[in-house]
Protein backbone atom coordinates (compact mmCIF):
# COMPACT_ATOMS: atom_id res chain seq x y z
CA UNK A 1 0.00 0.00 0.00
CA UNK A 2 1.67 3.24 -1.13
CA UNK A 3 1.81 5.94 1.52
CA UNK A 4 1.50 9.69 1.00
CA UNK A 5 2.03 12.70 3.22
CA UNK A 6 -1.46 14.17 3.22
CA UNK A 7 -2.04 17.88 3.81
CA UNK A 8 -5.83 18.46 4.04
CA UNK A 9 -5.71 22.25 4.45
CA UNK A 10 -8.06 24.45 6.47
CA UNK A 11 -11.10 24.24 4.18
CA UNK A 12 -11.31 20.49 4.55
CA UNK A 13 -11.86 20.95 8.27
CA UNK A 14 -14.82 23.27 7.82
CA UNK A 15 -16.66 24.04 4.58
CA UNK A 16 -14.97 21.22 2.72
CA UNK A 17 -15.49 18.51 5.34
CA UNK A 18 -17.27 16.24 2.87
CA UNK A 19 -14.29 16.46 0.51
CA UNK A 20 -12.07 15.20 3.33
CA UNK A 21 -14.42 12.33 4.22
CA UNK A 22 -14.93 11.18 0.65
CA UNK A 23 -11.19 11.45 -0.07
CA UNK A 24 -10.26 9.13 2.79
CA UNK A 25 -13.06 6.69 1.92
CA UNK A 26 -12.09 6.48 -1.73
CA UNK A 27 -8.36 6.24 -1.00
CA UNK A 28 -8.95 3.12 1.11
CA UNK A 29 -10.95 1.53 -1.72
CA UNK A 30 -8.12 1.87 -4.22
CA UNK A 31 -5.42 0.85 -1.79
CA UNK A 32 -3.54 4.04 -1.01
CA UNK A 33 -2.72 5.36 2.44
CA UNK A 34 -3.04 9.10 3.02
CA UNK A 35 -1.15 9.89 6.20
CA UNK A 36 -2.15 13.31 7.56
CA UNK A 37 0.94 15.31 8.51
CA UNK A 38 1.08 16.49 12.12
CA UNK A 39 0.35 20.02 13.30
CA UNK A 40 0.09 21.54 9.82
CA UNK A 41 -0.77 25.21 9.34
CA UNK A 42 -2.65 27.32 6.78
CA UNK A 43 -0.94 27.55 3.35
CA UNK A 44 -1.62 31.28 3.15
CA UNK A 45 -4.39 30.94 0.56
CA UNK A 46 -4.68 34.02 -1.64
CA UNK A 47 -4.89 36.55 1.17
CA UNK A 48 -1.29 36.22 2.37
CA UNK A 49 0.55 37.28 -0.73
CA UNK A 50 -0.77 40.84 -0.65
CA UNK A 51 0.93 41.26 2.71
CA UNK A 52 4.33 39.64 2.47
CA UNK A 53 5.66 37.22 -0.12
CA UNK A 54 8.35 35.82 2.16
CA UNK A 55 5.86 35.19 4.95
CA UNK A 56 3.61 33.30 2.55
CA UNK A 57 6.48 31.02 1.50
CA UNK A 58 7.49 30.47 5.11
CA UNK A 59 4.03 29.19 6.02
CA UNK A 60 4.03 26.66 3.19
CA UNK A 61 7.64 25.75 3.94
CA UNK A 62 6.71 24.74 7.49
CA UNK A 63 4.20 22.18 6.14
CA UNK A 64 6.76 20.89 3.66
CA UNK A 65 9.36 20.56 6.43
CA UNK A 66 6.91 18.57 8.57
CA UNK A 67 6.18 16.32 5.58
CA UNK A 68 9.88 15.83 4.86
CA UNK A 69 10.35 14.48 8.40
CA UNK A 70 7.98 11.57 7.65
CA UNK A 71 10.44 10.15 5.13
CA UNK A 72 7.64 9.90 2.54
CA UNK A 73 8.17 11.21 -0.98
CA UNK A 74 4.87 12.72 -2.05
CA UNK A 75 3.09 15.69 -0.51
CA UNK A 76 -0.60 15.55 -1.43
CA UNK A 77 -3.04 18.47 -1.26
CA UNK A 78 -6.74 18.12 -2.17
CA UNK A 79 -7.29 21.90 -2.28
CA UNK A 80 -6.04 23.64 -5.42
CA UNK A 81 -4.92 26.77 -3.55
CA UNK A 82 -2.92 24.70 -1.03
CA UNK A 83 -1.49 22.73 -3.94
CA UNK A 84 -0.37 25.81 -5.86
CA UNK A 85 1.17 27.48 -2.82
CA UNK A 86 2.96 24.35 -1.64
CA UNK A 87 4.13 23.51 -5.15
CA UNK A 88 5.63 26.91 -5.89
CA UNK A 89 7.21 27.24 -2.45
CA UNK A 90 8.84 23.83 -2.87
CA UNK A 91 10.12 24.82 -6.29
CA UNK A 92 11.70 28.04 -5.03
CA UNK A 93 13.22 26.31 -1.99
CA UNK A 94 14.86 23.79 -4.28
CA UNK A 95 16.19 26.33 -6.76
CA UNK A 96 17.19 29.21 -4.51
CA UNK A 97 19.65 28.43 -1.68
CA UNK A 98 19.43 31.99 -0.33
CA UNK A 99 15.66 31.74 0.05
CA UNK A 100 15.98 28.29 1.65
CA UNK A 101 18.59 29.61 4.09
CA UNK A 102 16.42 32.53 5.16
CA UNK A 103 13.35 30.34 5.61
CA UNK A 104 15.30 27.68 7.48
CA UNK A 105 16.60 30.35 9.83
CA UNK A 106 12.94 31.07 10.69
CA UNK A 107 11.92 27.39 10.88
CA UNK A 108 14.70 26.73 13.42
CA UNK A 109 12.25 28.22 15.91
CA UNK A 110 10.05 25.17 15.40
CA UNK A 111 12.99 22.74 15.18
CA UNK A 112 12.30 22.17 11.52
CA UNK A 113 14.41 22.16 8.40
CA UNK A 114 13.23 22.16 4.81
CA UNK A 115 15.14 21.10 1.69
CA UNK A 116 12.45 21.15 -1.00
CA UNK A 117 12.72 17.43 -1.70
CA UNK A 118 8.99 16.56 -1.60
CA UNK A 119 7.02 15.91 -4.76
CA UNK A 120 4.07 18.23 -4.34
CA UNK A 121 0.96 16.89 -6.02
CA UNK A 122 -2.76 17.49 -6.19
CA UNK A 123 -5.03 14.68 -5.00
CA UNK A 124 -6.52 14.09 -8.45
CA UNK A 125 -3.03 13.48 -9.85
CA UNK A 126 -2.56 10.63 -7.37
CA UNK A 127 -5.68 8.89 -8.62
CA UNK A 128 -4.98 9.53 -12.29
CA UNK A 129 -1.23 8.92 -12.39
CA UNK A 130 -0.42 6.53 -9.53
CA UNK A 131 -3.59 4.49 -9.00
CA UNK A 132 -4.43 4.54 -12.69
CA UNK A 133 -7.58 4.00 -14.70
CA UNK A 134 -7.35 0.23 -14.64
CA UNK A 135 -7.53 -0.06 -10.86
CA UNK A 136 -10.20 2.65 -10.69
CA UNK A 137 -12.31 0.86 -13.29
CA UNK A 138 -11.93 -2.42 -11.40
CA UNK A 139 -13.16 -0.76 -8.19
CA UNK A 140 -16.39 0.39 -9.84
CA UNK A 141 -19.38 -1.63 -8.66
CA UNK A 142 -22.10 0.92 -9.45
CA UNK A 143 -21.21 2.57 -12.75
CA UNK A 144 -22.59 6.09 -13.11
CA UNK A 145 -24.88 5.20 -16.03
CA UNK A 146 -23.56 7.79 -18.46
CA UNK A 147 -24.37 10.62 -16.09
CA UNK A 148 -23.40 13.82 -17.87
CA UNK A 149 -20.74 15.46 -15.74
CA UNK A 150 -19.01 18.81 -16.29
CA UNK A 151 -15.37 18.28 -15.25
CA UNK A 152 -14.50 21.54 -13.55
CA UNK A 153 -10.74 21.81 -13.11
CA UNK A 154 -10.79 25.38 -11.85
CA UNK A 155 -7.71 27.56 -12.00
CA UNK A 156 -4.97 26.76 -9.53
CA UNK A 157 -5.00 23.01 -10.22
CA UNK A 158 -3.96 23.75 -13.78
CA UNK A 159 -2.09 27.04 -13.44
CA UNK A 160 0.53 28.36 -13.22
CA UNK A 161 2.25 25.91 -15.55
CA UNK A 162 4.38 23.21 -13.88
CA UNK A 163 6.15 21.51 -16.80
CA UNK A 164 5.09 21.02 -20.38
CA UNK A 165 1.56 19.85 -19.56
CA UNK A 166 -1.48 21.02 -21.51
CA UNK A 167 -2.73 24.06 -19.60
CA UNK A 168 -5.34 25.08 -22.17
CA UNK A 169 -7.20 21.80 -22.57
CA UNK A 170 -6.29 19.16 -20.00
CA UNK A 171 -8.14 15.83 -20.42
CA UNK A 172 -7.31 13.67 -17.41
CA UNK A 173 -10.43 14.59 -15.42
CA UNK A 174 -12.56 13.46 -18.38
CA UNK A 175 -10.67 10.15 -18.45
CA UNK A 176 -11.30 9.64 -14.76
CA UNK A 177 -15.04 10.32 -15.16
CA UNK A 178 -15.25 7.91 -18.09
CA UNK A 179 -13.61 5.21 -15.95
CA UNK A 180 -16.46 5.67 -13.45
CA UNK A 181 -19.06 5.08 -16.14
CA UNK A 182 -20.03 8.75 -16.37
CA UNK A 183 -20.12 10.79 -19.56
CA UNK A 184 -17.87 13.85 -19.32
CA UNK A 185 -19.35 16.71 -21.33
CA UNK A 186 -17.26 19.14 -23.37
CA UNK A 187 -17.12 21.95 -20.84
CA UNK A 188 -15.39 24.94 -22.43
CA UNK A 189 -15.15 26.81 -19.14
CA UNK A 190 -13.52 23.91 -17.34
CA UNK A 191 -10.50 25.91 -16.23
CA UNK A 192 -12.10 29.35 -16.10
CA UNK A 193 -11.87 30.90 -12.64
CA UNK A 194 -14.83 30.60 -10.21
CA UNK A 195 -13.97 33.91 -8.57
CA UNK A 196 -12.26 32.23 -5.63
CA UNK A 197 -11.66 34.61 -2.77
CA UNK A 198 -13.34 37.49 -4.62
CA UNK A 199 -16.59 36.03 -3.23
CA UNK A 200 -15.66 37.87 -0.04
CA UNK A 201 -13.72 40.87 -1.34
CA UNK A 202 -15.59 41.62 -4.57
CA UNK A 203 -18.93 39.85 -4.38
CA UNK A 204 -20.35 41.31 -7.57
CA UNK A 205 -17.42 40.20 -9.72
CA UNK A 206 -17.34 36.71 -8.19
CA UNK A 207 -21.08 36.11 -8.67
CA UNK A 208 -20.70 37.16 -12.29
CA UNK A 209 -17.89 34.63 -12.72
CA UNK A 210 -19.97 31.90 -11.06
CA UNK A 211 -22.94 32.76 -13.29
CA UNK A 212 -20.87 32.37 -16.44
CA UNK A 213 -19.70 28.94 -15.31
CA UNK A 214 -23.22 27.75 -14.46
CA UNK A 215 -24.46 29.07 -17.79
CA UNK A 216 -21.81 27.13 -19.66
CA UNK A 217 -22.44 23.95 -17.63
CA UNK A 218 -26.11 24.10 -18.58
CA UNK A 219 -25.18 24.87 -22.19
CA UNK A 220 -22.90 21.81 -22.17
CA UNK A 221 -25.93 19.76 -21.04
CA UNK A 222 -24.20 18.71 -17.84
CA UNK A 223 -26.44 17.22 -15.18
CA UNK A 224 -23.93 17.69 -12.42
CA UNK A 225 -20.68 19.61 -11.92
CA UNK A 226 -17.67 17.85 -10.40
CA UNK A 227 -15.00 19.93 -8.66
CA UNK A 228 -11.42 19.41 -7.47
CA UNK A 229 -11.21 22.27 -4.96
CA UNK A 230 -13.20 23.33 -1.88
CA UNK A 231 -13.23 27.00 -3.00
CA UNK A 232 -14.73 26.10 -6.37
CA UNK A 233 -17.25 23.82 -4.74
CA UNK A 234 -18.45 26.44 -2.28
CA UNK A 235 -18.63 29.19 -4.89
CA UNK A 236 -20.57 27.09 -7.41
CA UNK A 237 -22.85 25.38 -4.93
CA UNK A 238 -23.62 27.68 -2.05
CA UNK A 239 -23.84 30.84 -4.11
CA UNK A 240 -26.13 29.41 -6.78
CA UNK A 241 -29.12 30.88 -4.96
CA UNK A 242 -27.43 34.27 -4.78
CA UNK A 243 -26.70 34.09 -8.50
CA UNK A 244 -30.35 33.30 -9.20
CA UNK A 245 -31.46 36.28 -7.12
CA UNK A 246 -29.00 38.65 -8.71
CA UNK A 247 -29.31 37.56 -12.35
CA UNK A 248 -32.94 36.43 -12.40
CA UNK A 249 -31.82 32.95 -13.41
CA UNK A 250 -33.07 29.58 -12.28
CA UNK A 251 -30.02 27.36 -11.88
CA UNK A 252 -30.33 24.23 -9.79
CA UNK A 253 -27.39 22.14 -10.88
CA UNK A 254 -25.83 19.86 -8.27
CA UNK A 255 -22.15 20.39 -7.49
CA UNK A 256 -20.09 17.57 -5.98
CA UNK A 257 -16.44 16.74 -5.36
CA UNK A 258 -14.91 14.31 -7.82
CA UNK A 259 -14.17 12.01 -4.88
CA UNK A 260 -17.90 11.85 -4.09
CA UNK A 261 -18.56 10.63 -7.63
CA UNK A 262 -15.77 8.08 -7.29
CA UNK A 263 -17.20 6.86 -3.99
CA UNK A 264 -20.69 6.56 -5.45
CA UNK A 265 -19.35 4.48 -8.33
CA UNK A 266 -17.43 2.34 -5.83
CA UNK A 267 -20.67 1.63 -3.97
CA UNK A 268 -19.79 3.58 -0.79
CA UNK A 269 -22.83 4.74 1.15
CA UNK A 270 -23.57 8.43 0.78
CA UNK A 271 -23.06 9.13 4.48
CA UNK A 272 -19.44 8.02 4.37
CA UNK A 273 -18.95 10.42 1.44
CA UNK A 274 -20.43 13.33 3.34
CA UNK A 275 -23.44 13.64 1.07
CA UNK A 276 -26.58 14.87 2.78
CA UNK A 277 -29.04 14.28 0.00
CA UNK A 278 -29.20 11.66 -2.69
CA UNK A 279 -27.97 14.16 -5.25
CA UNK A 280 -25.91 11.75 -7.27
CA UNK A 281 -28.48 8.88 -7.45
CA UNK A 282 -31.17 11.46 -8.19
CA UNK A 283 -29.11 12.96 -10.99
CA UNK A 284 -28.48 9.50 -12.41
CA UNK A 285 -32.19 8.75 -12.25
CA UNK A 286 -33.06 11.98 -14.03
CA UNK A 287 -30.48 11.20 -16.65
CA UNK A 288 -31.96 7.70 -17.18
CA UNK A 289 -35.47 9.10 -17.52
CA UNK A 290 -34.23 11.42 -20.26
CA UNK A 291 -32.65 8.54 -22.16
CA UNK A 292 -35.92 6.58 -22.02
CA UNK B 1 21.45 62.62 -4.36
CA UNK B 2 19.13 59.70 -3.75
CA UNK B 3 18.57 57.38 -6.67
CA UNK B 4 15.11 57.71 -8.18
CA UNK B 5 13.72 54.35 -9.19
CA UNK B 6 11.00 53.99 -11.79
CA UNK B 7 7.67 52.57 -10.66
CA UNK B 8 8.21 49.52 -12.88
CA UNK B 9 11.50 48.83 -11.09
CA UNK B 10 9.86 49.24 -7.68
CA UNK B 11 7.11 46.78 -8.60
CA UNK B 12 9.58 44.44 -10.26
CA UNK B 13 11.63 44.40 -7.08
CA UNK B 14 8.56 43.24 -5.16
CA UNK B 15 8.07 40.18 -7.35
CA UNK B 16 10.39 37.47 -6.18
CA UNK B 17 8.29 34.88 -7.99
CA UNK B 18 8.87 36.33 -11.43
CA UNK B 19 12.11 38.27 -11.25
CA UNK B 20 13.30 36.72 -14.48
CA UNK B 21 10.56 38.27 -16.60
CA UNK B 22 10.51 42.04 -16.20
CA UNK B 23 7.34 44.04 -16.80
CA UNK B 24 9.35 46.01 -19.35
CA UNK B 25 9.22 42.97 -21.68
CA UNK B 26 5.50 43.67 -22.26
CA UNK B 27 4.61 44.11 -25.93
CA UNK B 28 1.12 45.50 -25.17
CA UNK B 29 -0.58 42.73 -27.16
CA UNK B 30 -3.61 42.57 -24.85
CA UNK B 31 -3.69 38.77 -24.45
CA UNK B 32 -3.94 39.26 -20.68
CA UNK B 33 -6.93 41.56 -21.04
CA UNK B 34 -8.65 39.22 -23.48
CA UNK B 35 -8.14 36.35 -21.05
CA UNK B 36 -9.03 37.97 -17.72
CA UNK B 37 -12.36 36.75 -16.25
CA UNK B 38 -12.63 39.82 -13.99
CA UNK B 39 -11.87 42.49 -16.58
CA UNK B 40 -15.37 43.99 -16.62
CA UNK B 41 -14.93 44.90 -12.98
CA UNK B 42 -11.58 46.62 -13.37
CA UNK B 43 -11.04 50.37 -13.77
CA UNK B 44 -8.21 49.66 -16.22
CA UNK B 45 -7.46 46.42 -18.06
CA UNK B 46 -4.33 44.44 -17.17
CA UNK B 47 -2.70 45.57 -20.43
CA UNK B 48 -3.38 49.22 -19.60
CA UNK B 49 -2.12 48.80 -16.04
CA UNK B 50 1.19 47.45 -17.33
CA UNK B 51 1.44 50.36 -19.76
CA UNK B 52 0.65 52.79 -16.95
CA UNK B 53 3.29 51.26 -14.67
CA UNK B 54 5.86 51.66 -17.41
CA UNK B 55 4.76 55.26 -17.96
CA UNK B 56 5.36 55.86 -14.23
CA UNK B 57 1.72 56.79 -13.59
CA UNK B 58 2.04 55.58 -10.02
CA UNK B 59 -0.84 57.51 -8.50
CA UNK B 60 -3.31 56.47 -11.20
CA UNK B 61 -2.29 52.84 -10.91
CA UNK B 62 -2.49 52.77 -7.12
CA UNK B 63 -5.86 54.49 -6.97
CA UNK B 64 -7.45 52.01 -9.40
CA UNK B 65 -9.28 48.86 -8.34
CA UNK B 66 -7.62 46.74 -11.03
CA UNK B 67 -5.09 44.82 -8.98
CA UNK B 68 -7.49 44.27 -6.07
CA UNK B 69 -9.97 42.77 -8.57
CA UNK B 70 -7.51 40.08 -9.66
CA UNK B 71 -8.69 36.60 -8.59
CA UNK B 72 -5.19 35.08 -8.98
CA UNK B 73 -6.32 32.53 -11.56
CA UNK B 74 -3.04 32.81 -13.52
CA UNK B 75 -4.77 32.58 -16.88
CA UNK B 76 -2.96 35.71 -18.11
CA UNK B 77 0.30 34.34 -16.73
CA UNK B 78 0.25 31.12 -18.74
CA UNK B 79 -0.75 32.92 -21.93
CA UNK B 80 1.56 35.96 -21.86
CA UNK B 81 3.82 35.67 -24.92
CA UNK B 82 6.49 37.74 -23.14
CA UNK B 83 6.46 35.35 -20.17
CA UNK B 84 5.47 37.98 -17.63
CA UNK B 85 3.83 36.57 -14.51
CA UNK B 86 0.99 39.07 -14.53
CA UNK B 87 -0.94 37.49 -11.65
CA UNK B 88 2.17 37.82 -9.48
CA UNK B 89 2.52 41.41 -10.66
CA UNK B 90 -1.01 42.05 -9.34
CA UNK B 91 0.13 40.61 -5.99
CA UNK B 92 3.16 42.92 -6.07
CA UNK B 93 0.83 45.89 -6.59
CA UNK B 94 -1.33 44.70 -3.68
CA UNK B 95 1.77 44.51 -1.47
CA UNK B 96 2.91 47.95 -2.60
CA UNK B 97 -0.51 49.41 -1.82
CA UNK B 98 -0.60 47.73 1.61
CA UNK B 99 2.90 48.92 2.33
CA UNK B 100 2.07 52.51 1.36
CA UNK B 101 -1.42 52.23 2.84
CA UNK B 102 -2.74 53.72 -0.34
CA UNK B 103 -5.67 52.31 -2.28
CA UNK B 104 -9.01 53.17 -3.79
CA UNK B 105 -11.68 53.79 -1.19
CA UNK B 106 -14.35 51.22 -0.48
CA UNK B 107 -12.32 48.13 -1.31
CA UNK B 108 -12.64 45.11 0.99
CA UNK B 109 -9.47 43.38 -0.22
CA UNK B 110 -6.86 45.23 1.87
CA UNK B 111 -8.72 44.87 5.17
CA UNK B 112 -9.56 41.27 4.38
CA UNK B 113 -5.93 40.39 3.74
CA UNK B 114 -4.90 42.06 6.96
CA UNK B 115 -7.51 40.19 9.03
CA UNK B 116 -6.63 36.95 7.34
CA UNK B 117 -2.98 37.27 8.19
CA UNK B 118 -3.82 38.21 11.79
CA UNK B 119 -6.01 35.13 12.08
CA UNK B 120 -3.28 32.82 10.83
CA UNK B 121 -0.62 34.41 12.99
CA UNK B 122 -2.89 33.93 16.00
CA UNK B 123 -4.06 30.38 15.37
CA UNK B 124 -2.08 28.89 12.49
CA UNK B 125 -5.27 28.02 10.63
CA UNK B 126 -7.90 29.88 8.65
CA UNK B 127 -11.61 29.59 9.11
CA UNK B 128 -13.96 30.76 6.39
CA UNK B 129 -17.22 31.26 8.31
CA UNK B 130 -15.64 33.79 10.64
CA UNK B 131 -14.04 35.65 7.76
CA UNK B 132 -17.26 35.63 5.81
CA UNK B 133 -19.24 36.83 8.79
CA UNK B 134 -16.84 39.71 9.29
CA UNK B 135 -16.97 40.91 5.75
CA UNK B 136 -20.47 40.15 4.60
CA UNK B 137 -22.85 42.26 6.62
CA UNK B 138 -25.75 41.06 4.54
CA UNK B 139 -24.72 37.45 4.76
CA UNK B 140 -23.69 36.31 8.22
CA UNK B 141 -22.17 33.00 9.25
CA UNK B 142 -25.54 31.73 10.42
CA UNK B 143 -26.99 32.52 6.99
CA UNK B 144 -24.22 30.50 5.41
CA UNK B 145 -24.93 27.59 7.72
CA UNK B 146 -28.67 27.88 7.03
CA UNK B 147 -28.04 27.85 3.30
CA UNK B 148 -25.44 25.22 3.44
CA UNK B 149 -27.55 22.13 3.91
CA UNK B 150 -26.50 21.36 0.41
CA UNK B 151 -25.64 18.54 -1.91
CA UNK B 152 -22.00 18.05 -1.08
CA UNK B 153 -22.74 18.09 2.62
CA UNK B 154 -21.11 21.40 3.38
CA UNK B 155 -22.18 21.24 6.97
CA UNK B 156 -22.17 17.55 7.30
CA UNK B 157 -24.24 16.17 10.11
CA UNK B 158 -22.99 18.78 12.55
CA UNK B 159 -19.44 17.66 11.95
CA UNK B 160 -18.28 21.09 10.88
CA UNK B 161 -16.12 22.62 13.53
CA UNK B 162 -17.82 25.59 15.09
CA UNK B 163 -14.55 27.24 15.99
CA UNK B 164 -11.20 27.22 14.28
CA UNK B 165 -8.57 24.96 15.74
CA UNK B 166 -5.29 26.32 16.96
CA UNK B 167 -2.23 24.40 15.89
CA UNK B 168 -0.28 22.81 18.77
CA UNK B 169 3.01 24.62 18.23
CA UNK B 170 1.49 28.04 17.59
CA UNK B 171 4.16 29.74 19.75
CA UNK B 172 6.92 28.19 17.64
CA UNK B 173 5.16 29.28 14.46
CA UNK B 174 4.87 32.82 15.79
CA UNK B 175 8.55 32.86 16.71
CA UNK B 176 9.42 31.60 13.23
CA UNK B 177 7.28 34.34 11.67
CA UNK B 178 9.11 36.93 13.82
CA UNK B 179 12.27 36.05 11.92
CA UNK B 180 10.53 37.03 8.68
CA UNK B 181 8.31 40.00 9.53
CA UNK B 182 7.85 42.14 12.64
CA UNK B 183 4.57 41.04 14.21
CA UNK B 184 5.04 42.41 17.71
CA UNK B 185 3.54 40.85 20.82
CA UNK B 186 0.51 38.62 20.45
CA UNK B 187 -2.15 37.62 22.88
Amino acid sequence: MKEYAYYPGCSLESLGKSYHLSTLEVATRVGIDLKEIEDWNCCGATAYFPVDEMLAYTLSARNLAIAEKTGLEDFVAPCSACYKNSYTTNKYLKSDPDLAEHINYALEKDNLHVTGRMHVRHLIEIFVEDVGMEVIQKSVTNPLNNLKVAPYYGCQLVRPRKNDENVENPRYFEDLLSALGAEPVEFESKSRCCGGSLIITNRHAALDMVEKLLQDAVYSQAEIIATTCPMCNVNLEVYQRQVNLEFGTNYSIPVVYFTQLMGTAFGCDSKSLGINKNVIPNAIERSLVKVD
Amino acid sequence: MAVQHTFSKEIGDMMYASHENPITDCIQCGTCSGTCPAIEFMDYSPRKIIGMIRADLKEDVLSSNTYWSCASCYHCTVRCPAGIDIAEMMYALKRYSMWKDQHKEGLIGPAFSESFVKMIVNSGRSYEPILAATYLPKFSASDIIQEAITASGLVFGGKMNLFPKKIKRIKNLQNAIRRIVPIGELS
